[in-house]
């Protein structure tokens, strides 16, 4: 119920599409009754991505009508959460996390990289409206450091000679698989093909009695995970990094493969497994 | 040194199947409606025995935050929020279950929820986790369709549902009650307290907010029982722990090992030691950025623990090792420091509003020495004047870093502001 | 009641107080900057930190519900250290101008950095300059002064219901911003009362004064019917400023914009000396001895049913009775108040007043609107109803034009119809207002100035019987006046006597020359076009409609220029004070009456206002009890028989231009134009 005395947001030109509006109603859904407003930085990230990954006042006044919220409180959580761009950003949008673990590590070289081979400054976007630069803070990933977000996704583990190849990769819109540029697998010490891992999945065999899985078969799948990123893998791994908006509509748009059952809790970021969708998690698929 | 045999995060680096097939062979989901019946009375106080302090930070006993939780809620709702808000620098332990075991996480929560009496359960997960986030909710989505959570969660006769919640950029979300704030649609602004979220949490119904590796744990601590994890560790600081070694070291790295680990050990046995060897350390920041750091001189003995971190004027906080070796400016490794708790300060209370740009600031010239020397007590006397006095603990996360930099390298400071006096030109490293 | 200890003395408070409140009763001084009693607690100034006996950490004194046993210091040097502390953060960026700020003088930051701060600062570093907000024709704002209390945010949402305000960014960009819009409040002004800063000030009042210059007067307000009780600043003759003044039960502590904002008003289109309507028919200059003798020279001779006499809106009880007299004298029955023709029965008080009291609101569980706008009729009273709205547990039904009242309203219709059938006790709302344990009717003068008014009276009182609204503890009837003048005027009787013609009637008269003779005190809402062949005498302050049309003006006394006595809707009677003497020649209305009467007629029998004060209490003794609202006995009163069923329609179409003062204030004329165009918008959309 409506407790205040609120202007109508102006909407002005946006509006959903239609895919957008059916996610934002089970996104919605997962919040009690009368709490949907629970669902506005959900539903804020939807119109950024359809919007071209910024928000106009028109996106903001749009979902604050949605969500039967005074305008003026979309406006408050946009400008609050640093994920909300406040103004058009590059097809690339590159953020160079720049807080100490990964400072420690050579951040200010990769920022620099980017800045001298793009020739902007920081915020700014290239005049091919390729790229944006900017700093943000720690973006959790230090044991990976130095690393970026660009768009989505993370890519770990950089040398300015390698943050410069991902840049004229990109430029080229060749593929770049996500995570460790080194090859290396997840945050492990060891490199990419650790030799304990196998003995440590089958310690944990001995815990899970019930289970009638092989160890020899995690051994294959593990070992298969362990390999770097196959060209293949890339390929679909581009796609992502490509087309933007339409990839990320598609992981936030796919149905979910329990869609019936479960329609309260369809996922946001899930995404059918047969679709490009998702190919940024390529290093993780089975090959 | 943690054994193979009690490591619980087997699949820490994703070297094996994440999802719930892979997640079973390891164990994950074994028994759980036999947890369940346990009975929630027996599982918090099992929890209780296991001196499971939460991994998020504060390390506050999680079976006792439990029992705070109405024992009789009379059909209201209860909510179990989980905090993947992962964002304080160096950390980086939650994403490695966030993406490689979130079964396992999932477990934990329909075994706690039951335990504290919720009836849903939100994993709040920071925005930039967006493969993260990805893997949780097909992990979810798995949950759901092998009626592990929902209806009859586990054959247990108990509905359960799990909603996977994004953030979108605040490292202030982390705290448990703009987590709260957050998840209802506002600006993540702390809230004060009294009440507190187990009285009066999500949409002002009793709320436990844990950490991820908190709650991923608990299922196996009643697997295994509590007498295997209290075997592991030191009194009060129990069982196993995932640290984030990053920074100067040989191989940066996520390890699980026991707690109390010392650090000397945890750094050389898993990260390949200090970039040009121990000699060569400057300092640790032992507990994430939050944390004030400790000169080589405590590193060679400190256990990795709450209460030695603590004994040393410092503290385990979410067990993210930041190295820096002696090629480090110190000063400069603090000021990023600052400001990062300058732009991750909410604006809402005055100290940490105003006190946060002010000791970034002074920082920033004393990098370089433009400063007079009277100006580190000042620095230090605005740091006090933060501490303690603002509505969460950001405050005091932004003070103890630059209290622990004057504790221990005060004479690099003077070094710099003398020479810039004496030379005029700053302070080159 | 819990006890506990601060400061060493033992105290007890009532459960549900905060630490601070506990403080107040002991009589020790907690500094604060973001508290205020009547907004929700923010807790974010860190200002009222104190000691409390078991936490490690400094407590905020505002956030902290008391309990038994508690140990609270307040005066230990963690906690004077703490203030100081927060004191010079607030300080670092906060600019040095104080000489320029029109808060200079009545500044919380100003006091306490006095009191608790500092006397040197450390801060090296550059200031943060916050670009300034447009916030309407209202509010100036100066935003690098802000200390970010969000005090504002936390009064336009929660008291004045508008969720236009907000805190945009975070950490030392957070700005305080209503997106370069005007507040949509009638309410608005009091957002410069509650920033404890110079951030939020007001705009017409700019620069144009210190408040240490100013002569502060208590009074009451005029331009409705509530009698906000407000203090009025004055530099010589000039009113500078309305500000509110407390009364709990009347207008708590806030003001609406036109009580606080029309004062500009009070110095244009003044009439301040006598003018005659000569030969040629045109208005001239004149002496009161002229003025008076032009008088004389049409009402000698003339029969007393051919004057009358018609008494505005703004009127204090004391001319309105001196008038009344002189009309005696004359012999004329033919007295009207009611100038914008509502069908009160002046018979019967309790069926003419806001019975339940503007306090009472908050008992009531269920409020049935009829033909009335309340955000504009009486905006401290719509207040009180969104407050007790936010406490839970009140239905509104409105029965007339939907309107956004800031709480949500169920809309049962339109006309008289539906009131109808609601006192036949059929209809939804009628089992809400059948279950409620205190309900209330509430009719405006939408429902009550149509021809079949005095039947929609009947109808109202037929529905307080019929769902049980007054009983002895409870009186849910009620009447929601418009004009400060109209229940005192209704209380001394004028009204008219025997035989003696009402509005219509003196109209009529009027026109067919059955009247010849016509004074207006103070009356400029009624139709005029009839007066055209009257000979009319209007005593006024402004040349305002009806002094156009006057053939002699008598220059009176506004609100803040004369000592008098108001009743406001409930019935309370409420004294006004001199704040500063009328403009030129105009003098005090009851002064001038007097005397006229030496001229025409007998000599009025008072010579002081104590005498006419006394008067006044023999004609009615409820002017006796100041500032007491007693509550009247339950009689018969309106008309029964046929209403109509042309839908209730609202007298006000515009808030902001109400009255002679409103009218000829150029603040209000742009309220008027920016804002209204908004507020309609929002209506019907909102409602």
């Amino acid at each position: 119920m409506k407790v205040t005395s609120h202007p109508v947001g102006k909407a002005g030109g946006f509006a959903f599409t239609a895919e957008n509006e059916a996610r934002a109603g089970q996104i919605i859904a997962r919040y009690p009754e009368g709490r949907q407003a629970s669902a506005v930085i959900a539903l804020l990230d939807l119109a950024q991505r359809q919007n071209g990954n910024w928000l106009s006042t028109e996106a903001i006044e749009y979902v604050a009508n949605k969500l039967d919220m005074a305008p003026i409180r979309v406006h408050e959580v946009v400008s609050f959460y640093t994920m909300f761009n406040q103004k058009p950003v590059g097809k690339h949008f590159i953020q160079v996390c720049r807080t100490t673990p990964c400072w420690l590590r050579g951040s200010d070289d990769l920022t620099g990289t980017c800045l001298r081979k793009l020739g902007t400054k920081l915020g700014e976007t290239s005049d091919d409206g390729l790229f944006t630069v900017v700093e943000v803070e720690c973006l959790g990933a230090c044991a990976n450091a130095p690393m970026v977000q660009i768009n989505d996704l993370y890519y770990e583990d950089l040398s300015p000679e390698r943050m410069a190849g991902v840049i004229d990769d990109l430029k080229a819109g060749k593929e770049i698989p996500m995570g460790s540029q080194t090859g290396r697998q997840g945050s492990s010490p060891n490199g990419a093909a650790a030799a304990g891992v196998a003995a440590i999945v089958e310690e944990a065999l001995v815990v899970g009695e019930d289970d009638g899985a092989e160890p020899a078969a995690d051994e294959a799948a593990a070992a298969s995970h362990d390999a770097p990123p196959t060209d293949a893998d890339a390929e679909e791994s581009v796609a992502g990094a490509d087309e933007l908006t339409g990839v990320d509509q598609g992981m936030v748009t796919a149905d979910s493969p329990a869609d019936e059952d479960v329609a309260v809790d369809a996922p946001e970021v899930a995404a059918d497994e047969d679709t490009a969708a998702t190919a940024p998690r390529a290093t993780d698929k089975e090959a | 040194m943690l054994q193979d045999k009690d490591r619980i995060f087997t699949n820490l680096y994703g070297q094996d199947d994440w999802r719930l097939d892979g997640a079973r062979r390891r164990g994950v989901w074994d028994g759980t409606k036999k947890l369940l019946d346990l009975g929630r009375d027996e599982i918090i106080d099992q929890v209780k025995a296991s001196e499971l302090r939460g991994r998020g930070g504060a390390g506050f006993p999680a079976g006792l935050k439990w029992s705070f939780m109405p024992k009789e809620n009379e059909g209201r709702p209860a909510y179990l929020v989980v905090n993947a808000d992962e964002s304080e620098p160096g950390t980086c332990k939650d994403r490695e279950i966030l993406r490689y075991d979130p079964q396992r996480l999932l477990e934990g929560c329909v075994v706690s929820g039951f335990a504290m009496g919720a009836t849903a359960c939100y994993i709040y997960i920071r925005g930039e986790f967006f493969s993260e986030a990805s893997h949780v909710q097909q992990a979810i989505d798995e949950a759901y369709e092998a009626g592990l959570i929902g209806k009859n969660a586990c054959g247990s006769g108990w509905d359960y549902d799990i909603h996977l919640h994004r953030g979108a950029g605040a490292y202030i979300c982390g705290e448990e009650t703009a987590l709260l704030e957050s998840l209802e649609g506002r600006k993540g602004q702390p809230r004060l307290k009294p009440p507190f979220p187990a009285a009066c949490g999500l949409y002002g119904y009793p709320t436990t907010v844990n950490n991820v590796e908190t709650i991923a744990v608990v299922p196996e601590i009643l697997r295994r029982g509590v007498t295997w994890w209290t075997s592991l560790g030191r009194p009060k600081n129990t069982g196993t722990k995932i640290f984030s070694i990053s920074g100067h070291v040989e191989k940066p790295c996520n390890v699980e090992e026991v707690m109390g680990i010392p650090l000397k050990e945890l750094i050389e046995k898993h990260a390949g030691g200090i970039r040009g060897g121990w000699d060569n350390l400057l300092a640790v920041i032992p507990g994430g950025s939050s944390v004030p750091c400790i000169p080589r001189s405590i590193c060679d003995t400190v256990l990795m623990d709450f209460d030695s971190l603590q004994a040393v004027k410092s503290g385990l906080g979410t067990a993210a090792i930041i190295v820096m070796d002696k090629s480090t400016d110190i000063v400069a490794a603090i000021q990023r420091l600052a400001h990062f708790y300058m732009h991750e300060s909410c604006g809402q209370c005055t100290p940490c509003r105003e006190g946060t740009g002010w000791m970034w600031r002074v920082l920033t010239r004393m990098m370089t020495g433009r400063a007079e020397s009277e100006e580190i007590d000042v620095l230090l006397d605005v740091s006090r004047q933060v501490e303690g006095h603002t509505i969460c603990a950001l405050g005091d996360a932004a003070a103890w870093p630059i209290q622990g930099l004057i504790r221990h390298f005060r004479p690099e400071l003077e070094r710099r502001i003398k020479r810039y006096k004496e030379t005029g030109r700053a302070a080159a490293e | 009641m819990p006890k506990l200890t601060i400061d060493g003395r033992e105290i007890e408070a009532a459960s549900g107080l905060t630490v601070i409140q506990a403080c107040e009763l002991a009589g020790i001084e907690i500094p604060r900057f973001c508290y205020h009693e009547r907004l929700s607690v923010a807790g974010n100034c860190r200002m009222c930190l104190v000691e409390m006996e078991r936490s490690p950490k400094l407590i905020a004194s505002c956030a902290m519900p008391v309990a038994d046993g508690m140990v609270i210091r307040t005066d230990t040097p963690a906690v004077q250290k703490a203030r100081k502390g927060v004191m010079e953060f607030l300080l670092i960026n906060h600019p040095l101008d104080c000489p320029i700020c029109d808060q200079g003088g009545e500044c919380d930051l100003q006091d306490q950095a006095m009191a608790y701060g500092f006397d040197r600062g450390r801060y090296e570093e550059n200031k943060r300059a916050v670009a300034d907000k447009y916030m309407g024709p209202l509010i100036q704002t100066i935003m690098t002064r802000c200390i970010h209390c969000t005090r504002c945010v936390r009064f336009s949402t929660e008291v004045a219901g508008v969720e236009e305000m907000g805190a945009l960014g975070r950490g030392e960009h957070v700005e305080i911003t209503t997106l370069e819009k005007a507040v949509g409040s009638e309410l608005s002004g009091n957002l410069v009362d509650v920033c404890p800063v110079g951030a939020l000030t007001s705009k017409p009042y700019a620069f144009s004064a210190r408040s240490w210059e100013l002569r502060n007067t208590d009074s009451v307000d005029v331009l409705d019917a509530v009698g906000s009780n407000i203090r009025v600043d004055c530099r010589g003759r000039e009113v500078m400023r309305v500000l509110p003044r407390l009364h709990e039960d009347v207008n708590e502590e806030w003001i609406a914009d036109k009580t606080r904002y029309a004062c500009d008003g009070l110095r244009r289109q003044r009439l301040d000396r006598p003018y005659v309507r000569n030969a040629e028919g045109r208005l001239v200059a004149a002496t009161w001895g002229e003025a008076f003798k032009a008088i004389a020279g049409r009402l000698g001779g003339l029969s007393g049913e051919k004057i009358a006499a018609v008494a505005g809106d703004l009127c204090d009880a004391e001319s309105m009775l001196a008038l009344k007299d002189l009309m005696g004298t004359l012999g004329s029955p033919n007295l009207e108040c009611r100038q914008d023709g509502a069908k009160l029965d002046p018979g019967t008080r309790a069926g003419y007043l806001f019975n339940t009291g503007i306090a009472g609101i908050k008992q009531a569980d269920a409020v049935l609107l009829v033909g009335t706008n309340p955000r504009w009729e009486a905006a401290m009273i719509n207040a009180r109803l969104r407050r007790r709205f936010l406490a839970g547990g009140l239905e509104v039904g409105l029965i007339g034009p939907a309107v956004d009242l800031t709480y949500p309203v169920e809309s049962l219709g339109a006309g008289p119809e539906t009131l109808k059938q609601l006192a036949d006790g059929k209809g939804a709302f009628a089992k809400k207002l059948k279950s409620a344990e205190r309900p209330m009717v509430v009719l405006g003068s939408g429902a009550l100035a149509r021809p079949d008014g005095a039947a929609v009276l009947a109808l109202g009182r037929k529905l307080a019987d019929t769902f049980g609204m007054v009983r002895d503890d409870w009186n849910g009837f009620n009447v929601l006046h418009r004009a400060a003048a109209r229940v005192g005027a209704l209380d001394l009787g004028f009204v008219p006597g025997e035989g003696g013609r009402d509005l219509v009637g003196i109209l009529e008269g009027a026109a067919s020359g059955a009247v010849e003779a016509v004074y207006l005190l103070g009356a400029d809402e009624l139709d005029l076009s009839p007066l055209d062949k009257a000979f009319v005498i209007y005593q006024g302050h402004h040349g305002d409609a009806a002094a156009h049309l006057a053939d002699v003006i008598l220059p009176g006394a506004a609100y803040t220029e004369k000592n008098g006595t108001y009743v406001n809707t409930e019935g309370r009677v409420q004294l006004g004070r001199l704040a500063a003497f009328p403009p030129g020649e105009a003098r005090e209305d009851w002064t001038i009456l007097r005397a006229l009467s030496e001229v025409v007629g007998e000599r009025l029998p008072y010579d002081n206002l104590g005498q006419l004060r006394q008067r006044l209490i023999g004609v009615n003794p409820v002017f006796a009890a100041v500032d007491q609202a007693e509550r009247a006995p339950w009689e018969p009163f309106g008309q029964e028989g046929p209403v109509d069923p042309a839908p209730f329609e609202l007298p006000i179409d515009d808030y902001y231009r109400t009255d002679p003062v409103s009218r000829a204030s150029e603040t209000m004329a742009r309220c008027s134009a920016e804002l209204l165009p908004a507020a309609r918008e929002a209506t019907g959309t909102d409602g």
